[in-house]
């Protein structure tokens, strides 16, 4: 029942955003604007992270499969739909040349159609991991041999798209920076703006769904299952439906994600596919404030682009960053920065330095009426 | 015939590499329930050591002895990688006991750290820093028992750390002197000399079996019976027991309980550097060697049954096993009249990168009809 | 469907094992439609295994349980919930990171599936239930707040609650009463009673003075077996459960 003068700080705030968003492009260079882009894109999967870890209470380390798969997608339509690209025999994309492939391989044959494609890019990695999720979810497998099986299907996934060069030109990926999409080449100025967009655009609807479904009583059935899973079920619940759910809907974030990640860095290899890269999007959840959406998004963009700043600036030290960052989390800053100020944070620290706010009431009572005013 | 045993040889010797990288992964996450993510980098640790102690056995004065390095690199890799393990978990894994998935975040960031470590630190200092470490923690407790309590233990300890210290830096310049090709740090990869009685094979009329191979394995028999040993024979064991299956009346027995939780921690990280020592013989060494060989052992540990030493050798050598006959196609050797369609798929998964996929794919088949391993914990601790 | 006179449960020569240790041996045991049973015995034996295995956490080595004349062997945890056996836990397990009300909605839910959760809100009638189980678990006050923040009191409250807006035919209650002040047992005693005769209850308790105010048939568990049934002066009286109550001659016995 928020009337409208509680609500303006947010509408300010929209229209605020809507303006930086419409005008970004002509602040800042087409290269800033680029890692813009990218990053805005890792928040997507950000997001499916949360929802599986921070809600769920399932660490995925294998995100990167669907992410992958997402940009396989896209970048094959992308090489099949090449038009003046230079071509091997038999109007095949130019790297089945080099192996001296005849015939498109069979799954190739769909991503000809930009309807496929798109579906696809959702789908072929929700499926994916929605049956993985089944078979593993089915036999209540959890916790951390949850997190050991993902990483082995990661790795599994890597060495296939690693080892087969005739199917998906192995280890050298795909290129799509000089392809071309509704007649303008991907990698241009232009185009390249055009898919910022997209990609302000589907963050924010993503947050929106994510938002939608955490907030309703699914929500509440996945923080059910994080926390006492088998009371759940003593409740009537099976969680297995649940879990692959929420699952195979992060595989497809990923997919969306990889898709967009892929299309606006110009390629796409099985190093979307390294474990590394797959824990990295773990840290940038548990930086922001996993079981917070807010979080999971800032952490995809701060800690993205703190790595290319530090990286650009002093190379050798990001990855001692990145250590330290991991154990700074699981020590003491478990909820992340979002949970921190949730938590009060702020105000304990200011304590600690000895410049503590008087309370003009009982902190209890505070904390409660505004929980009641939030419903 | 000589088939079937070059198949089972090549599967045990996979098998045995693969079980002495994942001993102590098993004994960590079995017995404490840590998830060690950091444990390949512990192994690229004791890999180090090998190279580093090779170097050393090079110069002149050792040089005669050089044949005999291995034995030394084995005992010094068990205490570096022992080691870091040790203050590994007093710093930071203490805190996160009954919280796995804490620790699988906490390891993989020590595990970053390390690799960027031995990228940016010249082998030569951390080998000082290291004998500094060790000699720091210790020399009290060796001048206790020598010559019984100090009056005044800090005087003892700062003076230890001292000698450590002074110790640690001359080696380093030492090092750095001698062997220049320790002096610069580098991310590029290294290789071990094995002694010449190392190298080659031993002829066995058709086949000849690759003696790095053989020691390895008589290696891993040898660990595995010391870790059999150790947690079932000897005091320390029993202690560790105890401990896992009951901390607080573990605690009430006046068990160390703090003290136990290090010990096991160490051991294990211990062991990952006896297997950094194995690994080290069969290619070259860099800061990424342990990423390869991390998620096969837990997979070992998983297939195997959590906290189960027997599972994990038979997983061990079924994995191996399996990935020599798929890896190597010999299903073709032993079947040569396939039908054409079976051929393809066989063929299709005879690399070892395409048999790891099969493996995967069979490991969770596996999973499906015995969620907890092959050879499951049982009993009512095992619910929860 | 069951005749009227056969049992609503019925366990039939149930034996549960743990490496060993038999916790459960050739247990029988009937209730009635309708009927309020308390369950009382000394400790280990065997009580919480005993509801561990009607709801189907543990498989027996050998019986058989049937609900309304069905076999629940083979069912999971959910479907045994879901054919209308609801339990209460021991220690009170609520989900702490929710509010008291949000913890009522999600047991009211019906269909329990992701898409049932998602399409569907709940409807007027399962309103007016959260709310008056609200009321009756006096909750109402602080129907907001993270149950995670409630008294050991309200929890225990709060899952009883669950417990009932689930509308189960079978209530397994699991010591509901322990560490309430007198006056809340006095009220769980009256609210079990009340529930009795639409519901069919069975309570697991140590506190015999609840036992005696819920008026009711009374079975004794000792060693995983049947000891004696009856009132609960019956029971008292009988010297078998003196015996195992006092320790008179523990050794004896194998």
């Amino acid at each position: 029942m928020a009337n409208i003068r509680s609500r303006w700080p947010q509408l300010l705030l929209g229209v605020v955003g809507l303006a930086l968003v419409v005008a970004l492009p002509s602040l800042v260079s087409p290269f800033r604007l680029n890692l813009l882009g990218r990053y805005l894109s890792l928040a997507i999967v950000a997001l499916g992270i949360d929802l599986i870890w921070g809600y769920t209470g399932l660490l995925s380390l294998g995100q990167g499969i669907f992410f992958a798969l997402g940009g396989y997608g896209t970048a094959m339509h992308l090489q099949l739909n090449c038009h003046g690209c230079s071509r091997a025999p038999g109007g095949l994309p130019e790297f089945f040349g080099l192996y001296g492939v005849q015939q498109l391989p069979w799954f190739w044959e769909p991503f000809h159609s930009p309807w496929f494609t798109l579906l696809a890019i959702g789908l072929v990695p929700a499926a994916v991991a929605g049956l993985l999720g089944f078979l593993v979810f089915r036999n209540r497998i959890k916790g951390v041999y949850f997190s050991i099986l993902t990483q082995a299907a990661l790795l599994v996934f890597f060495n296939f798209f690693n080892g087969q060069q005739k199917l998906i030109n192995g280890t050298n990926g795909l290129k799509t920076d000089l392809t071309r999409l509704l007649g303008l080449m991907v990698g241009s100025d232009t185009m390249q703006r055009y898919l910022f967009w997209l990609t302000v655009l589907l963050a924010l609807l993503t947050w929106l769904l994510c938002r939608w479904l955490v907030r309703g009583r699914f929500g509440h059935a996945l923080l059910a299952i994080r926390d006492d899973e088998a009371r759940l079920r003593c409740l009537g619940y099976n969680p297995t439906p649940f879990k692959t759910m929420v699952f195979a809907l992060a595989g497809a974030l990923a997919g969306i994600s990889g898709a967009l990640y892929t299309v606006q860095s110009g390629i796409v290899s099985p190093q979307f596919m390294a474990a590394p890269f797959s824990i990295e999007m773990v840290i940038w959840v548990a930086v922001g404030g996993r079981g917070t959406l807010w979080g999971a998004m800032a952490g995809a963009l701060v800690i993205n682009m703190g790595k290319s700043l530090i990286s650009e600036a002093w190379p050798q030290t990001w990855l001692f960053i990145q250590g330290g960052l991991f154990l700074l989390v699981v020590t003491t800053l478990q909820g992340g920065v979002v949970g921190w100020f949730q938590e009060g944070g702020p105000r304990r620290l200011l304590g600690r330095l000895g410049l503590r706010p008087r309370l003009s009431t009982y902190p209890a009572l505070a904390l409660e009426t505004r929980q009641e005013g939030e419903d | 015939m000589t088939l079937f045993f070059e198949s089972l040889f090549n599967g045990v010797a996979i098998g045995s590499v693969l079980l002495i990288a994942a001993l102590g992964l098993a004994i960590v996450f079995g017995l404490m329930g840590v998830i060690n993510l950091a444990h390949g980098e512990l192994m690229m640790l004791g890999a180090y050591t090998t190279y580093v102690v090779q170097s050393i056995f090079k110069l002149p004065p050792l040089e005669p002895l050089f044949g005999a390095y291995i034995f030394v690199a084995v005992v010094v890799a068990f205490l570096v990688s022992g080691l870091v393990g040790l203050l590994l978990e007093r710093s930071v894994i203490r805190r996160l006991y009954g919280r796995p998935l804490e620790t699988l975040l906490a390891t993989w960031g020590v595990s970053l750290i390390l690799q960027q470590f031995v990228r940016t630190v010249p082998l030569a200092w951390s080998t000082g820093l290291w004998l500094a470490a060790l000699l720091g923690l210790a020399g009290p407790p060796v001048v206790n028992r020598l010559w019984g309590p100090r009056q005044r233990p800090w005087l003892l300890r700062l003076g230890s750390w001292a000698v450590a210290m002074a110790v640690g830096v001359v080696s380093a310049a030492w090092i750095r002197g001698t062997l220049p090709k320790l002096a610069r740090a580098s991310a590029r990869n290294v290789d071990v000399t094995a002694p010449r009685w190392l190298r080659g094979g031993l002829d066995l009329g058709d086949w000849t079996l690759p003696i790095p191979r053989l020691v390895i394995i008589g290696l891993t028999i040898l660990a595995v019976l010391a870790v059999y040993w150790f947690l079932n024979r000897s005091l320390w064991g029993l202690r560790i027991r105890a401990v896992t299956q009951n901390r607080a009346m573990g605690d009430c027995l006046g068990i160390p309980t703090q003290a136990v939780d290090a010990l096991t921690f160490a051991m294990g990280s211990g062991l990952a550097g006896v297997a950094g020592v194995a690994v080290s013989l069969l290619g070259s060494v860099g800061p990424n060697v342990g990423g390869d060989y991390i998620v096969g052992c837990f997979m070992v540990v998983v297939l195997g049954g959590v906290g189960s030493l027997w599972g994990a050798v038979v997983a061990a050598a079924g994995i191996g096993v399996l990935t020599d006959v798929i890896g190597a196609g010999r299903l073709l050797e032993i079947w040569p009249r396939m039908p054409a369609w079976l051929q393809g798929g066989v063929e299709f998964f005879a690399t070892t990168s395409m048999a790891r996929v099969l493996i995967f794919a069979l490991i969770v088949v596996v999973l499906q009809v015995r969620p907890a391993g092959l050879f499951p914990q049982r009993g009512r601790m095992a619910e929860t | 469907m069951p005749t009227p006179g056969s049992p609503l449960l019925e366990l039939v020569g149930i034996s549960v094992s743990f490496d060993g240790f038999l916790a459960l041996k050739n247990l029988n045991l009937q209730l009635a439609a309708g009927e309020l049973r308390a369950v009382i015995g000394p400790n280990g034996a065997g009580k919480t295994t005993f509801l561990d295995v009607i709801t189907g956490k543990v498989r027996p080595q050998a019986g058989d349980v049937y609900f309304r004349g069905r076999s629940l062997l083979g069912c999971n945890e959910h479907q045994i919930a879901r054919l209308g056996i609801g339990r209460k836990f021991q220690s009170p397990r609520v989900f702490e990171q929710l509010s008291v009300q949000e913890n009522l909605s999600l047991a009211v839910s019906e269909p329990k599936t992701p898409m049932g959760l998602l399409r569907h809100h709940l409807t007027s009638t399962q309103r007016q239930r959260i709310h008056h189980l609200l009321d009756v678990v006096n909750l109402a006050p602080r129907a907001q707040h993270r149950a995670g923040s409630l008294s050991h009191g309200q929890k225990q409250w709060l899952e009883i609650g669950m417990l009932v807006v689930q509308a189960p035919r079978l209530l397994l209650v699991d010591e509901p009463v322990a560490g309430l002040s007198d006056g809340e047992t006095e009220r769980t005693a009256d609210l079990l009673k009340s529930l009795a005769g639409d519901h069919t209850v069975l309570v697991i308790e140590h506190d015999m003075e609840f036992i005696r105010r819920l008026q009711t048939r009374v079975t004794v568990l000792h060693q995983g077996q049947v000891l004696c049934e009856g009132s609960m002066d019956q029971v008292q009286r009988d010297p078998r459960v003196v015996e195992v109550y006092l320790g008179a001659s523990q050794e004896q016995q194998p």
